[in-house]
C-alpha cells in the first residue's frame, strides 16, 4: 500500500472513529439530534452529553491514541529495540505511583483534577530520574543505560504502588486497579486542552527529529559519521517522548499495545522511514484508540470495560495477522 | 582497471610537496575513560590528499580509536588532530560528513529497511533534518549505487544482502555524501576474495579519482600492493610509517607482531608480501 493511500485511509478511519464516537454509545443519537445539540438547540441534557461528554471524549481519545503511538515509534528509534513502547522507561510506574499515592491518601476521588496533576508528577520523578542514572560525567546519554535504568526505575515505582496498594482498602485497590487500566471517562474540555497543549507541540518537535531518527536506528557512531548531533537528537527524542506519553498516561490513566502494537503496524504496512512512521503512527495510533473507546462503553453498556482491555484484545490479533503478513513477504 | 593489477601508481606519492594534509594528528594520546589507560600514546601522522593510505597494527593497537579521533566522537587527551588542516572542535557535525564519509566497523539494522533509503541517509549532510530530497540529491545516490555496482540491488530490504552486498552499499553510502576523503574501519573482514578486491579495487579507483582514502585493515600484503602510504601501529604508539617498502620490514613487524616474518616482493605485483613463518 502507498503511504499516501495508507495516510487518507487512516484518516477516514479517524474521522469516522470520531463521528461514530459522537453518535454511538449508551444511548445512539440521530443526525437531528447531534447537528441540534452542537448548534446549541434541543434539550440541554442532550446538549450536554454531546458537548460536554463525548465530544471531548473522542478528540482525547484522538490525542492521546495518537501521542502514544508516535511515542512508541520514537522510543523504538531511539534504543534501537523493537520492544520499546512509550511506558518501557518506568513511565507508567511513576504515573500510577503518583495517581494510587493520592487515592490512597483520600485526598481526591477518581474524576479530580488532582489526580491527573499527581500522576503527571509521579511520571515527571520516573523520567528525572532515568535521565540522570543514564546521563555519563561526560554529558552523554547511553541507551543501554537508559533502557537498564527505566526497567529498574518502572519495577521500584511498580513496589511502592504494591506498598500501598497492600495497605490501602478494598474500595481504593478497585479503583486504583481500574485506573491503572486506563479510562477515557474522565474526559472534559479541560483535560482535552491540557492534553492537547502538550501533544501538539511535541508532535511537530518529533516531526522535525524524524530524518535524524533514521540514523539514530543504524547506531550513534555511524549516526555521528553521518552528521546527526546524536547527544542532541537522543535528548530531545526522550524528553519530548516522554513528556507526551507522561500528558496521556495522566489524562487516563495506562492505556497499554497502543504505542507498542500501532507503530510496529504502520511499520510494516510503509516501511521504517520515520518521515512517514511519525505522522502516520500519530493518525493510526488515535483512530484506534478511538474506536477502541467506543467499543468500551457501547458493549456492555451501560457498564463500561477499561479501555486497556479492548486495545490488548483487538490489538493483538490485528497485529498478529500483520506480522505472519511480513513473514511470509521475506521468506516467500 | 589496470591500477588493481599492477597495484600502486608508480609516481612517489607521501612526498612533502601536498600543501595540506587530509587527515593529521600531532602529538595525539586518547583514552575512553578520563581514568582509564591511554589507547593512542603520542601519535603524529598525516595523510596526503589524494592517496590511499592504509592503517595496520595487531587488534588492540588503537586502529579504531585514531579513527574516532579522526572522526570527532572521541576528543584527545593531549595533542590535536586536523582534517584539511583545521582541528576537529571547528568542525560542525554536518559540515564534518560532507568533507568525509566513514564507515564504521558495524552498525545495527533494527528495523527492516530497504537498500536506497540506507543510501539516501549519505544525503543528511547536505539536506539537513527537514529539508526534502531534490534531484541533485537522488542523482547523488545513483550515483553511487552505480559506482558500487549496487543500483540492481536498491529495492531490496538491507536484512537479504550478503556480506560482500551489505558492505557495498555502506560504502555506497558514504560516497552518497560527496565527500572529499573517505574512512573505512575494515570494511573488507569477513569477505570472500572476489568481494574483498572489489571492494579495494573500488577504493583505489576512489583515490586515483581524488578521494583520500583512510583505511583500517589487518590484511598487511593487500595493503602492500594498494595503498600509497602506510602507518603501522603498535601499542597505541606509531611503530613505523612511510611507503609500504619502508613500513612492512621484518625487523618491525616481527617486533610488533610477536611472529617470525619473511617479506619478499610478491612475483605478481612487485609489492612486498609478508609471509608468516613457523
Amino acid at each position: 500500500m502507498s503511504r499516501r493511500a495508507l495516510a487518507v485511509l487512516l484518516l477516514a478511519i479517524a474521522v469516522a472513529g470520531l463521528l461514530a464516537g459522537v453518535f454511538l454509545g449508551p444511548e445512539p443519537l440521530s443526525w437531528s439530534v447531534v447537528v441540534d445539540a452542537l448548534l446549541g438547540r434541543g434539550s440541554s441534557t442532550l446538549h450536554r452529553v454531546v458537548w460536554d461528554i463525548r465530544l471531548p471524549r473522542v478528540i482525547l481519545a484522538l490525542l492521546v491514541g495518537g501521542g502514544l503511538a508516535m511515542a512508541g515509534t520514537v522510543f523504538q528509534a531511539l534504543l534501537r529495540n523493537p520492544l520499546a513502547e512509550p511506558y518501557i522507561l518506568g513511565i507508567s510506574g511513576g504515573a500510577a505511583t503518583g495517581a494510587v499515592s493520592v487515592m490512597a491518601l483520600g485526598l481526591v476521588s477518581l474524576t479530580s483534577w488532582a489526580l491527573p496533576a499527581a500522576s503527571f508528577a509521579g511520571a515527571l520523578l520516573a523520567i528525572l530520574l532515568v535521565f540522570r542514572v543514564a546521563s555519563a560525567a561526560d554529558a552523554r546519554l547511553d541507551v543501554g543505560v537508559l533502557l537498564l535504568a527505566g526497567v529498574v526505575v518502572g519495577a521500584f515505582f511498580v513496589a511502592i504502588l504494591s506498598l500501598i496498594l497492600a495497605l490501602s482498602d478494598a474500595e481504593t485497590v478497585r479503583s486504583a486497579v481500574l485506573w491503572t487500566m486506563g479510562s477515557l471517562r474522565g474526559a472534559t474540555w479541560r483535560t482535552v486542552l491540557v492534553v492537547g497543549t502538550y501533544t501538539v507541540p511535541t508532535t511537530l518537535a518529533l516531526l522535525g527529529l524524524a530524518r535524524s531518527l533514521n540514523l539514530m536506528a543504524i547506531g550513534e557512531e555511524t549516526a555521528s559519521y553521518l552528521g546527526a548531533d546524536v547527544e542532541r537528537v537522543k535528548k530531545m527524542a526522550y524528553g519530548v517522548a516522554s513528556m507526551v506519553t507522561a500528558a496521556g498516561v495522566a489524562a487516563t490513566g495506562v492505556i497499554g499495545f497502543v504505542g507498542l502494537i500501532v507503530p510496529h503496524g504502520v511499520r510494516l504496512l510503509i516501511g521504517s522511514d520515520n518521515r512517514a512512521l511519525l505522522p502516520i503512527s500519530f493518525v493510526a495510533g488515535g483512530a484506534f484508540l478511538t474506536l477502541a473507546d467506543l467499543v468500551a462503553r457501547t458493549a456492555l453498556a451501560p457498564a463500561e470495560l477499561p479501555i486497556g482491555v479492548i486495545t490488548a484484545l483487538v490489538g493483538v490479533p490485528l497485529f498478529l495477522v500483520l506480522l505472519r503478513r511480513m513473514v511470509r513477504r521475506q521468506i516467500g | 582497471m589496470a591500477s588493481a593489477a599492477s597495484g600502486r601508481p608508480p609516481e612517489a606519492p607521501g612526498s612533502t610537496s601536498r600543501a595540506v594534509a587530509a587527515f593529521s594528528t600531532e602529538s595525539l594520546t586518547a583514552r575512553y575513560d578520563a581514568t582509564g589507560p591511554d589507547v593512542l600514546k603520542n601519535v603524529t601522522m598525516a595523510v596526503p590528499a589524494g592517496t590511499l593510505y592504509a592503517v595496520l597494527g595487531p587488534n588492540g593497537s588503537g586502529k579504531s580509536t585514531l579513527m574516532r579521533v579522526l572522526m570527532g566522537t572521541l576528543r584527545p587527551i593531549h595533542g590535536s588532530a586536523r582534517i584539511a588542516g583545521r582541528e576537529l572542535r571547528d568542525w560542525d557535525r554536518r559540515e564534518l560528513a560532507r568533507q568525509v564519509g566513514a564507515v564504521a566497523q558495524s552498525e545495527d539494522q533494527p528495523f527492516p529497511m530497504t537498500v536506497r533509503e540506507l543510501v539516501s541517509m549519505g544525503r543528511y549532510p547536505h539536506l539537513g533534518p527537514l529539508r526534502p530530497e531534490g534531484d541533485e540529491d537522488r542523482a547523488a545516490v545513483n550515483e553511487a549505487l552505480e559506482r558500487c555496482d549496487a543500483a540492481q540491488l536498491s529495492s531490496r530490504y538491507v536484512s537479504t544482502l550478503s556480506g560482500g552486498e551489505f558492505q557495498r552499499i555502506r560504502i555506497a553510502r558514504a560516497l552518497a555524501q560527496k565527500p572529499r576523503a573517505l574512512a573505512l574501519d575494515e570494511p573488507t573482514a569477513s569477505l570472500d576474495l572476489r568481494h574483498e578486491m572489489s571492494i579495494l579495487q573500488l577504493l583505489r579507483e576512489s583515490a586515483d579519482s581524488g578521494l583520500t582514502v583512510l583505511l583500517i585493515t589487518h590484511h598487511l600484503n593487500l595493503a602492500a600492493r594498494f595503498a600509497d602510504q602506510m602507518l603501522l601501529l603498535s601499542e597505541g604508539r606509531v611503530a613505523a610509517q612511510g611507503s609500504p617498502e619502508e613500513v612492512l620490514r621484518e625487523g618491525v613487524l616481527e617486533e610488533v607482531y610477536g611472529w617470525p616474518v619473511s617479506v619478499r616482493p610478491d612475483p605478481v605485483s612487485g609489492a612486498p608480501s609478508v609471509t608468516p613463518l613457523g
